[in-house]
């Protein structure tokens, strides 16, 4: 499979601040490259160094096998990006912005192609209204049309789910797997909606703190067989105290007040379950969790937010 | 990089706020017109007060000229704020609607970037400087008609000949467009430090108005530095109207007082157009974009 993106000992520090430390990634063609992140993680610090928008403070990126800080132009011209909100002219339509933002990209579009754009993207009924009429959804998906205009081979898209509703959410999602697998574009896609990334993405990268936590195959790395259980008990004290003393201690991922986690196969839930009872632990509830969400929560800091939190 | 220019020029002209700056010039024009064609004649008593017993004067005072360079010398002091209107709004306008972001992700150079939107800046400032000319001076010459051209100098009088003024009016204009070019350079390089344009707009008044008051100061350990603030230089519109006399004192028609220190206020002021846009330029390739 051919590498699109190649990012080797990227660092970005702003003053006292390292916000991408030593991160190294590789995005092939037609993967829908998942960027998983807490807030302040760096993702969005690394997605604008990728559109250029920031200059490292170290590391190199290649896209198409090109340096990025070299073959600025070259590059930019196969990428389509939209950086958090898609902010475009409000005092213009959305047909003007489309052709004004096509021919920056150096493409001169026809008014039908523009028409056509906006058709993709749903807008094609609003094409002569201004966007200061449109809805954040709307604005979102004129923001991929724009991005898309010029017909580039690789699609950045950071948090493009950011202040949508359900039906918005899911209209982003549709467009994502259609760019995704009828115009086998390679894309990439921040987000801190765990949901939102497990729904698209084929390969995924969690950062924390501005580096690599891990990175592969979304379908390896959430393995659906894997599963946290949250269990609630009448005296959760005590429920650790046993569980910890037990072979189920090693399992043992992060307590709350009110809830113990434990990572198990979802095949040993019943044996889980039944010893629960033979320990004599009063149970409430024992309930299996979203997986992915857990898995960002192990493998980040998250952890440490959730005993925070509890205690 | 045409089509950048272009493409800025569009976005100028779709702005609203780009006609607050034309409608408050035809307003305070307007005004002005609508005053002295009301009660014109006791202006211009006021006006002369001093001098109508030491000289007679034939012939009509206020005339299109006369009303020019009244307004002239009301409005050039304003109009650098309706210049930073636009021209301080440039990079900061488009960082503050996120738009920034958006444009410089597109396959264009940040330098040609940078130039295209001082180019459109600089269009903004000519275009709104000929709408002035075409209110102060042409509209003026058809309300009021045209005549000599009669200037009350802190020592002397000058007394132009009517065919000898439009040219200098032309030429005032061109130098007034010079000036008006160096605040908006200096709007547009404020404009890069700033995710809104209120911030910049008001710094590049707090600098014309410091540096006005430094100009306008007569003390003496600030004279070192008069001619370097570009403030000293922004009037130099005023020396067309200053014409040499021969040595029977008789006007020469044509001439100009003191050519030298016109092409040295446009000089200075030429300098800081560079320095201001070099630094823009230098400063906007390395800058990270936050917004």
């Amino acid at each position: 499979m051919q590498e699109i993106i190649n990012v080797k000992g990227l660092t970005k520090s702003f003053q006292h601040l390292t916000a991408v430390n030593n991160l190294s990634f590789t995005v092939f063609e037609g993967d829908v490259y998942g960027f998983l992140g807490q807030n302040g993680a760096g993702k969005s610090t690394t997605i604008r160094m990728l559109s250029s928008l920031v200059a490292p403070t170290k590391g190199e990126i290649e896209i198409f096998g090109l340096n990025l800080q070299t073959h600025r132009s070259e590059i930019l011209k196969q990428v389509g990006a939209v950086i958090e909100k898609p902010d475009v002219y409000k005092y213009l339509t959305a047909f003007e912005n489309l052709k004004l933002f096509a021919r920056l990209s150096g493409v001169n579009v026809s008014a039908k192609l523009i028409m056509a754009q906006l058709d993709q993207v749903g807008l094609v009924h609003r094409a002569h209204d201004k966007v200061k009429t449109f809805s954040q959804g709307m604005k979102q998906r004129l923001g991929i049309g724009i991005a898309l205009v010029h017909n580039p081979k690789l699609i950045i898209l950071d948090e493009p789910t950011n202040g949508l509703d359900p039906q918005g959410i899911a209209d982003i999602r549709n467009l994502i797997l259609h760019l995704s697998r009828e115009m086998h574009k390679t894309l990439i896609v921040s987000s801190h909606l765990l949901n939102e990334i497990e729904q698209v993405a084929t390969r995924v990268l969690i950062i924390d703190k501005g580096a690599k936590v891990i990175e592969g195959d979304a379908t390896t790395l959430f393995d659906p067989a894997q599963t946290i259980v949250e269990l609630q008990t009448f005296n959760n004290s005590y429920a650790l105290e046993q569980l910890r003393l037990s072979k189920w201690g090693v399992h043992l991922k992060t307590g709350r007040d009110h809830s113990i986690l434990i990572n198990i196969h979802r095949n040993q839930i019943t044996e889980f379950h039944r010893e629960l009872v033979n320990m004599d632990i009063p149970v409430l509830s024992l309930q299996p969790r979203h997986s992915l969400e857990d898995y960002f929560l192990q493998v980040t800091s998250g952890n440490q937010h959730v005993d925070t939190y509890s205690n | 990089m045409w089509t950048l220019i272009q493409i800025e020029l569009f976005k100028i002209f779709r702005r609203p706020r780009t006609y607050i700056a034309f409608a408050a010039i035809f307003s305070l024009i307007a005004i002005i017109q609508f005053g002295l064609k009301l009660d014109g004649d006791s202006y211009v008593d006021f006006m002369m007060r001093d001098i109508t017993s030491s000289l007679t004067i034939e012939g009509k005072i206020l005339n299109g000229y006369q009303v020019c360079y009244i307004t002239l010398q009301i409005l050039l002091v304003h109009v650098p704020l309706l210049i930073a209107l636009v021209a301080a709004d440039m990079i900061s306008g488009e960082a503050n609607m996120g738009t920034l972001r958006f444009m410089l992700t597109r396959p264009i150079s940040r330098t040609n970037f940078i130039l295209a939107k001082f180019i459109a800046s600089v269009v903004y400032t000519l275009m709104l400087l000929i709408w002035l000319a075409i209110m102060a001076l042409f509209v003026n010459m058809l309300l009021f008609g045209t005549d000599d051209l009669f200037l009350l100098k802190s020592q002397y009088v000058v007394l132009l000949k009517r065919d000898d003024i439009f040219w200098r009016y032309l030429w005032a204009f061109g130098f007034a467009a010079l000036a008006m070019t160096t605040v908006a350079s200096l709007g547009f390089l404020f404009s890069l430090f700033a995710e809104n344009s209120i911030g910049p707009i008001v710094a590049t008044m707090s600098v014309i108005i410091f540096f006005t008051i430094l100009s306008t100061l007569n003390i003496p350990v600030f004279n070192t530095i008069k001619p370097f603030l570009f403030t000293t230089h922004m009037i130099g519109w005023k020396e067309f109207f200053d014409i040499k006399v021969n040595d029977a004192n008789e006007a020469i028609v044509g001439s100009i007082q003191n050519p030298g220190r016109i092409w040295q206020s446009a000089l200075v002021l030429f300098v800081h157009i560079i320095g201001f846009l070099a630094a823009s330029v230098l400063i906007f390739k390395k800058k990270d974009i936050l917004s």
